[in-house]
This record gives structure tokens, C-alpha cells and sequence, in this order.
């Protein structure tokens, strides 16, 4: 069957509770006041689009004229987008309500954006793709400025736009010529085309194929192509840069697996070596740049540098075993960033007022179950057992070591050493420095700490039973090539 | 006799044009005309490979291309509107509150 309609049923569910959630902030304006409905009725959205995702059929089917497909691989995504866009709207619920955005299209754009994620997981052809990436990066536009009157979100929104959309150039012109050369823009084609001939060997196809990397290295935010990460991150709403430091990151790997593994796989020598420098770069960079930091958005940013730069690693091995550790990866990774920028934003004021890693000074001693979970999130970001982030880290670069790159391996635990320093500092500025500010009250909304407290458990679940997930992921990804 | 070969050496210059346009200005309303002037020259290659190879998926990419650039241009001029609102200016050398 080539047109099913139940196939993008998870997509239609999120569009139509995404504009169901505008239709009721038109209507209930000034009886809502709070608007909680929204935030509860874009929660039963994400919540249904889930079950719906779960339901679909287990085999693999083509749609739309042979565009769109549902594998494993593309469920294991929805599933992961759709975690992280609930956890994040738990964690927003009340960051905007303080920081006084407190519209009803914040939630709206969160589903939005989220579909772009969902297609393009499953795009089977370079358009979906380019689609899809297209409707998530426009809806992050504009989270990203929310905060209208702030000049910090509108500088930051500028500058994510203009550079994004000047990314989406290359990659357009790179899918340009890659459709050029193969005659076809269907990954399938592309695969057989190239295996056909025996690699890329058409000096117009490797450019293209090079376009495509620096378009898609934008958005994982990979080291020549950074430099709108930290000031875009710092001056977007705290709950907008927890959303955009994990979805969009997923869904550009998601996108870049299927790519190049899929259409490229069998040439697999002449992108390797790119990407190979890539991650090296996006490694160091970002952990040697993010110690100097002293505002904590900033860290994590450069943080979600370098955790680009280990994914990276396991797209250069390519083999079963990196490609089912970066879904490991980027689970564990949903659970751990947003764990960070929950508490991140518990522990601000309004106007986003202590952001500063100063500020934690004598977090264990006003708060415990606060600075304990902090201190969870940043040992599994740096990689110490028993964390999701250890186990994640050890599936990556024992695939690079499986490949037959140890240099790679071996530059990844170097930097993961690195990476211990930023970390453990939080931890010790927490623990073992007098308090330099006195914690206000703190107003922690219930849905923030069930958000915690998912985060902490799904962390500690990953690290300590990995092998249930390590099998799901394993399955999703037999449809890739 | 124009062959594809012009239509790719076209759409390569105006490329390139964009490119070193949004490197070299600092206006911002400029820089993004300079990326959609990308947008389009990547457009004159799809159509031109599309005629070449006689097949429609180049033709259609072209519609969606100028869809997405459609909506860019809406929430970009929103944002580079709500940034003049705030500072007054839409020169990009101004735009320097955050650095490392």
C-alpha cells in the first residue's frame, strides 16, 4: 500500500493537539489566567501520540508513495522525541509562568517543532528530511526569542536564524547536488545507485555529500559549525535551551544515520575520514572551552558540544554496535540534560537571576535532595558508573575500538577525563563552599519535580540495567541498511 | 547552445554571492536577503537537473523550497522586527551582549 494515512498517525495527533491548545488560548483568555489546561492538554497530546507510536505496526512499511516509512528505527525515535518534549513542557510549566511568556503557543510550538523531529526520523527521501528539519528549526526560531522584550532572547533568536537558515543553504544545495548526480533524492535509490558504482567516486557527489554534512553538523552543533551554540543557548528561555539542547540534537542524528548510513553506507570510506575530524574537534572544543565558563547555560552548552562529539564517534565506527549506542546515548542524554536544566531553573530567579556556578555555593547544605540530584546528573554527564552516562559512553567507544579506531577511542576518554573537571566542580562549589547568596523560598511547582524525578530515576535505570534498552535499540536499528 | 553545464556555473556564482554576502555585510536584513538569494540559486540547480535527468522529483523539491523559504522569511523578519524594537538597530556588530 503506498498511501496510508494511519502511518503518520502519532504527527497527526501532535498537529491537531497543537492547535487544539491555540484554538483554547484564543477562547479562554481571561477565564484561564493560569492556563494550566494547557500545559495538562499538550501533556495528554504528547501522552496519546506516544501510545498511538507505540501501536503502530512492528514491521517496516513505506507510506506516501514510498517518502515516508515506520521502522523500528523511526518508533524508537518518536518514542525518545516525545519523552523529551513531555518532560520538557513538566519542567516549563512554571518557568513561564515566572518569567511571564506565559502564552498559549509555547506549548503549541513545542508540538510543532516536535513533528519536524518525527519526520525526520522517518523520512525515507532527502525531501521529508529537509521538511522536517525545516518545520523544527522555524518553531525554535521563534521559542527561542520568546521572551519578546528581553534583548538577550532577541539577540539570540537573530542569531540562531540567520545562521541557521544559512546552514540550510549548504544542505540544500548539497541535497541538490546529490539528486544531481544519482538522479534520485529516495535513499534507497541513492544506496543502490552508489553501490552500483562502487562508492562515490563523482567529485559533484562528494561535494554534495560534504554540503550534507555541514548542513546537518549545524544543527548537532559539531565544532567549525558552533559558534551560535553558547549565545543561543544562553539567551533563550532556560526551559527552550533544555528542549533544543535534546530534541533537535536527536532528530539531526537520527537524520544523519539514516543519510549515511543508508544511502552512503556502502561508500562508508569517504565521509568517515570528515567525520573522523569532526568529532576529534567537537571532543576537545567543546570540553576544554566549557571549563573556563562561569555561567552554568553556557557550560551546559559547551557540555552538549562535547556530547555531540562522542555521537560523532559512533557514526565514524558505523557499526551495529555505535549505532544502537548512540539511541542509547541520546536517551540517557534526554534524561540527564533535562534533569540539569530542571534544577537549573528551580534554583534561578525571575529574569533568569543566578546562573552563575557561583551561585550553587552551599547548595547541599540549604537544599539536599536538590544538590544530590544535580550531583547525579553530573557524574553521569562525565561518565562515572553507575550512571546512564557511563554505560552510554562505553558502548560508544568500545564500537570505535570494534571498527579499528583506538586513536578515536582513545582521544574520546582522554576528553571524558577533561570533562570530569567541569563536572565535579559543580559538585564540589555545592558541597564545599559556604553559601554566597542566601536561597530564597524556593517555589518548586509539583510538575517540575515529577520531572526530576523521572529524570533521576530514568538516569540511575539506564545505568544500572542497560540491557533492556541496549535490546530495544539494537532491534530498531536492523532496518537501517 | 546552453547546456546544463551554464545553468550549474549559475547557480554556483549566485551561491557564492549569497555566501560572501552574509560573510561580508552587517546589516541584517541584508544578510538574509543574501541567504535567500542561496535559497534560489540552489532552486536554478534543482530545475536544471530536473530538465537534464527528465524527472519531476527536482521540480517538486523546488515548491518546497520555496515554501520553506516563504516561511523564514515570515518568522525572520518577525524576529529582525521584535530585535529593532529593543535596540533600535539591526546591525549585527551591535549584537554583542553575550560573548565568551
Amino acid at each position: 500500500m503506498t498511501f496510508n494515512i494511519l502511518s503518520i498517525l502519532p504527527i497527526l495527533v501532535l498537529a491537531g493537539f497543537g492547535m487544539l491548545v491555540l484554538v483554547v488560548d484564543v477562547m479562554s483568555a481571561r477565564k484561564l489566567g493560569e492556563k494550566n489546561l494547557l500545559a495538562y492538554l499538550s501533556l495528554a497530546g504528547i501522552v496519546i501520540a506516544a501510545i498511538v507510536s507505540r501501536n503502530s505496526t512492528a514491521t517496516t512499511l513505506f507510506s506516501f508513495n514510498e517518502t515516508f516509512t515506520i521502522d523500528n528505527y523511526a518508533l524508537f525515535f518518536n518514542i525518545l522525541f516525545l519523552l523529551s518534549t513531555g518532560l520538557v513542557i513538566l519542567i516549563s510549566h512554571s518557568y513561564i509562568k515566572r518569567e511571564d511568556i506565559n502564552h498559549g503557543e509555547y506549548y503549541a510550538l513545542l508540538m510543532f517543532s516536535t513533528i519536524g523531529m518525527m519526520l525526520m526520523a522517518s523520512g525515507a527521501d532527502l525531501l521529508n528530511i529537509f521538511i522536517g528539519l525545516e518545520v523544527m528549526s522555524i518553531s525554535i526560531y521563534i521559542l527561542t526569542g520568546f521572551k519578546r522584550s528581553k534583548l538577550i532572547s532577541n539577540e539570540a533568536s537573530l542569531k540562531y536564524f540567520l545562521l541557521g537558515a544559512f546552514a540550510t543553504g549548504f544542505l540544500l544545495y548539497g541535497i541538490s547536488l546529490v539528486y544531481g548526480t544519482t538522479g534520485t533524492i529516495d535513499l534507497r535509490q541513492i544506496a543502490s545507485f552508489v553501490a552500483g558504482k562502487g562508492g562515490v567516486k563523482d567529485p559533484l557527489l562528494l561535494m554534495g555529500m560534504g554540503l550534507i554534512i555541514v548542513g546537518l553538523g549545524f544543527k548537532v552543533a559539531s565544532v567549525p559549525f558552533h559558534a551560535w551554540v553558547p549565545d543561543v543557548y544562553e539567551g533563550a528561555p532556560t526551559a527552550v535551551t533544555a528542549f533544543m539542547s535534546v530534541g533537535p540534537k536527536a532528530a539531526a542524528f537520527a537524520a544523519f544515520m539514516r543519510i549515511f548510513l543508508t544511502a552512503f553506507g556502502s561508500s562508508h570510506y569517504e565521509w568517515q575520514k570528515a567525520i573522523w575530524i569532526l568529532a576529534v574537534l567537537t571532543m576537545t572544543v567543546g570540553n576544554v572551552v566549557a571549563i573556563s565558563q562561569t555561567n552554568i547555560k553556557r557550560m551546559l552548552a559547551y557540555s552538549s558540544i562535547a556530547h555531540a562529539g562522542y555521537l560523532l564517534v559512533a557514526l565514524v565506527a558505523a557499526n551495529n554496535m555505535g549505532v544502537s549506542g548512540t539511541l542509547f546515548y541520546l536517551l540517557a542524554y534526554i534524561f540527564m540534560n533535562i534533569g540539569a536544566f530542571a534544577i537549573v531553573i528551580v534554583l534561578s530567579q525571575k529574569g533568569d537571576v543566578g546562573m552563575n556556578i557561583d551561585d550553587y555555593a552551599g547548595l547541599g547544605f540549604k537544599h539536599p535532595m536538590l544538590a544530590i540530584a544535580m550531583t547525579l546528573f553530573m557524574f553521569s554527564m562525565a561518565g562515572i558508573p553507575p550512571m546512564a552516562g557511563f554505560v552510554g559512553k562505553f558502548y560508544i567507544f568500545s564500537a570505535a575500538i570494534k571498527s579499528g579506531y583506538v586513536g578515536l577511542a582513545i582521544i574520546g576518554v582522554i576528553n571524558s577525563v577533561i570533562s570530569v573537571y567541569y563536572y565535579l566542580r559543580i559538585t564540589v562549589i555545592m558541597y564545599m563552599k559556604e553559601p554566597v547568596r542566601d536561597f530564597h523560598p524556593l517555589t518548586i511547582s509539583p510538575l517540575i519535580v515529577v520531572a526530576i524525578a523521572i529524570a533521576v530515576v530514568g538516569t540511575l535505570h539506564l545505568g544500572i540495567f542497560p540491557s533492556k534498552v541496549m535490546e530495544i535499540a539494537q532491534r530498531s536499528i536492523l532496518t537501517l541498511r | 547552445m546552453i547546456t546544463i553545464t551554464h545553468y550549474l556555473v549559475l547557480s554556483a556564482i549566485l551561491f557564492m554571492l549569497g555566501v560572501v554576502g552574509v560573510l561580508i555585510r552587517r546589516n541584517a536584513i541584508v544578510i538574509f536577503m543574501c541567504i535567500e538569494l542561496m535559497l534560489n540559486a540552489v532552486n536554478i540547480s534543482f530545475v536544471a537537473f530536473a530538465y537534464h535527468l527528465h524527472s519531476m522529483q527536482g521540480q517538486m523539491f523546488v515548491f518546497f523550497t520555496m515554501t520553506v523559504a516563504a516561511a523564514e522569511a515570515a518568522v525572520g523578519l518577525a524576529i529582525i522586527v521584535a530585535v529593532f524594537r529593543n535596540k533600535e538597530t539591526v546591525n549585527i556588530d551591535d549584537m554583542n551582549i553575550m560573548k565568551w
